[in-house]
């Protein structure tokens, strides 16, 4: 995260893993940030194992079985919950979910102190959403089990990037060179900082485009070009990644209504015609039906890669859960 | 030297090199000390130091005045006297804020032997930034100034009659330089940093509107006002136009905004979280060039000791403020180290300046002066660690740095502290 680290979206030409490299030596995954384009590439791969018992009638494997899988989730999901649940539980592990939206963190107790808690219960891997930026970091140095950020405030929401860069993967078939335009809530949105990191470290060409008052400052400096009219940042792009209108951060005035945000930055089927012809539509959910997006383009599967997304996302997760317990079940080659 | 003081008597320190910050002076020789008071300095005779009835060989180091650090948050004498402060004008920010009289002659109170410690009153009651608070009976209480305490006051027609008031009192009023409307809920400046942490910033120019308006409504009323910590080129270009057209405005820096940027925050480390926050490079540069063209009045520690549990937080949660006491000057002799300024113009950025600014007998070597003496070694070099700090609380954003020199004995009074 400093300036003495080689930038995180300097594309590299290299994606495979090189020689006498361990593939993954990371302990947690707490963000993009600091992952080379072969460790992406080697969860992509991982993850692209499980799509199909994904898709099989038995959906198991017990290769998890006994290890515990806390989900500590500090902030409201369900979609991120309910993926992470299903990818532990279908790798046999014993999954236990937190709200501590409604526990005794709002009473006053801190995050540390909920952090020790967790970790004297002897989880073998904690999945962590937070509203606060790099609150998921600060746990993972003080528990003795591998951590999974599942969003942390504005900061990162690894799974997602990964999700979304299978799914590209899969659709058009790389990655490298693809043209990608990430459009709306960029600064709130750790989706699309996430995605941001990771598009550029496998070499992608990534525009950003949003009211001006919803791009965060100095965001060319993470390696993207950004624009403020969506027609054009449309021209050419391959994939089309549309970001949740936070309405709930909007008391701030960041954009005068839902109609006039609809207006200049919503996909349309017009709209989408800038675009490459069949470029891949997606959203990380959950939609703002006619405000981000109609639902002519979110319902239009030969485009709109929106359920595959949710589809990969168990995928990815299995993927990162069985990575992340490698060391712990003593699996050959992750000591 | 731990048996060197004296309340009563003579005490005479040999062998040294004496900074004058009032006359820009370096020079060899050595200091007598009577009865409290710095009955003599220079080239003294030798019988002199006979006589005396303790000898202390200085042994080439330093002999300055005791830092006078305007605007800290808390009395922490074991982290002054470490840092060779012996005056502490304290911020009103206290528990409860310091907006009464009783108030104020309480913080006055507090035994000198160690630290003499001035308040600042508060401006406003609670300081809430709504009603005024009692500028005049607090003066009369011991106060030497009033402060907006760590936030700025939105309403200007507020600050408008404030400044007017307080100039009748011919008290400075001392504000935090930050839009607290355009900054609400920001936790960094704006800029790549904030960006990829993802933390909520405002513009750097948050801090130069408020010194515009403040330096206007400064002029308007003919008051004083004093930018306790100013941190961005904008700002600077203000206090340096204003002092030019003859406004009575005065800004101070911390060594942090002078050596950290933004990137120090980065990956997410609280006790770089400061208020003003850390800037940008080229403000950060701005910053030592405003020292070096004298726009820059005062350094001050921004002394804010903050515990585990105000900074074992995520960055967002976490308190602003750093425990700078203790660093002070070791952190700003980098300043003379890289040839922005010389000695004798450190140390009246650190003692003689900001007691002649808030009408204080102290940061000054002059013959009938209180003998609030600091020896100081302007060259070993030795390694900030935040744990061993002598203070309350070890947040420095410094923790690990390697600097040169450190304050090797306080002297309060004519007695040796700590």
């Amino acid at each position: 995260m400093t300036d003495a680290e080689p930038s995180d979206n300097a594309p590299s030409a290299d994606f495979t893993l090189p020689e006498g490299i361990h593939p993954f030596p990371h302990r947690h995954l707490t963000g993009i940030a600091g992952l080379q384009p072969w460790e992406v590439g080697f969860l992509l791969d991982e993850a692209e194992q499980w799509i199909a018992l994904n898709r099989a009638t038995a959906k198991h494997d017990d290769r998890l079985s006994g290890l515990t899988q806390i989900n500590a989730f500090f902030e409201n999901s369900t979609r991120t919950l309910l993926s992470f649940e299903i990818a532990g539980k279908r790798l046999g592990m014993d999954v236990v979910n937190m709200h501590a939206a409604q526990s005794s963190v709002k009473k006053g107790e801190t995050l540390l102190d909920t952090t020790a808690t967790l970790n004297a219960m002897k989880p073998d891997v904690i999945v962590i959403r937070h509203d606060a930026s790099g609150a998921v970091g600060l746990i993972a140095d003080k528990v003795d089990c591998p951590v999974l950020n599942a969003g942390d405030g504005r900061h990162e929401h690894p799974t997602q990037a990964l999700l979304d860069a299978l799914t590209i993967r899969r659709r058009v078939g790389r990655i490298n060179g693809t043209v990608v335009t990430i459009c709306g809530d960029v600064l709130h949105s750790r989706v699309a900082r996430s995605n941001i990191l990771l598009l550029g470290t496998m070499g992608a060409e990534v525009r950003v485009v949003a009211p001006p008052t919803l791009l965060p400052p100095a965001i060319e400096r993470m390696g993207v070009t950004p624009y403020t009219d969506f027609d054009a940042a449309l021209e050419g792009a391959e994939v089309v990644m549309m970001l949740r209108l936070q309405l709930e951060r909007m008391d701030g005035a960041f954009v005068p209504s839902p109609r006039e945000y609809h207006h200049f930055y919503g996909l349309t089927r017009e709209r989408l015609g800038r675009a490459t012809k069949g470029a891949l539509v997606m959203h990380p959910g959950p939609m703002n039906r006619g405000i981000e997006i109609t639902s002519d383009v979110a319902d239009d599967i030969r485009q709109s890669a929106i359920t595959e997304q949710v589809e990969m996302g168990v995928a990815v997760r299995m993927a990162c859960l069985d990575v992340l317990t490698r060391q712990r079940r003593g699996v050959e080659g992750w000591a | 030297m731990s048996r060197l003081g004296l309340k009563s008597g003579t005490l005479a320190i040999r062998n040294g090199r004496i900074i004058d910050p009032a006359t820009g002076t370096v020079s060899e020789g050595g200091l007598l000390i009577r009865d409290g008071l710095i009955e003599a300095f220079g080239e003294i005779e030798h019988g002199v130091f006979r006589k005396s009835d303790v000898v202390a060989d200085a042994r080439g180091a330093l002999i300055a005045p005791g830092l006078v650090d305007v605007g800290a948050f808390a009395i922490d004498p074991e982290a002054a006297s470490a840092g060779g402060i012996t005056t502490t004008l304290l911020m009103p920010d206290q528990a409860p804020p310091l907006d009464a009289p009783a108030l104020i002659r309480q913080a006055a109170s507090f035994p000198q032997d160690a630290l003499t410690v001035v308040p600042f009153a508060a401006a406003t009651r609670g300081l809430a930034g709504r009603e005024m608070a009692e500028i005049g009976l607090m003066k009369r209480a011991g106060a030497v100034a009033v402060s907006t305490g760590r936030e700025w006051i939105a309403d200007s027609g507020l600050m408008l009659r404030l400044l007017s008031y307080a100039s009748a009192f011919d008290m400075i009023v001392v504000t935090h330089a930050e839009d607290g409307i355009l900054a609400k809920g920001a936790v960094a400046t704006d800029g790549e940093m904030a960006t990829r942490l993802g933390l909520a910033s405002a513009p750097a120019i948050a801090e130069a509107m408020a010194v515009a308006r403040d330096i206007m409504l400064a002029e308007e009323t003919g008051a004083r006002i004093h930018f306790r910590q100013l941190s961005t080129a904008r700002a600077f270009d203000l206090v340096r136009a204003a002092k030019a057209r003859g406004v009575g405005v005065t800004c101070g820096v911390s060594p942090a905004h002078l050596l950290l940027s933004d990137q120090a925050i980065g990956p997410f480390k609280t006790f770089a979280r400061l208020s003003p926050p850390l800037r940008s490079e080229d403000d950060r540069k701005a910053t030592i060039a405003a020292v070096r063209d004298g726009t820059v009045d005062l350094i001050c520690s921004g002394h804010d000791p903050r515990g585990p549990e105000a900074k074992r937080l995520p960055y967002v949660s976490a308190e602003p403020g750093m425990a700078g006491a203790e660093t002070l000057l070791t952190l700003a002799l980098t300043l003379v180290k890289d040839e922005v300024i010389d000695l004798a113009r450190l140390f009246d950025l650190v003692a003689g300046a900001p007691a002649r600014l808030f009408g204080l007998d102290a940061g000054r070597i002059a013959i009938g002066a209180p003998a609030d003496i600091i020896l100081v070694d302007d060259g070993t070099p030795w390694k900030i660690v935040g744990e061993k700090l002598a203070g309350r609380a070890g947040n420095t954003p410094f923790d690990g740095l390697p600097v040169q020199g450190r304050v090797l004995k306080t002297i309060k009074g004519g007695q040796p502290v700590g």
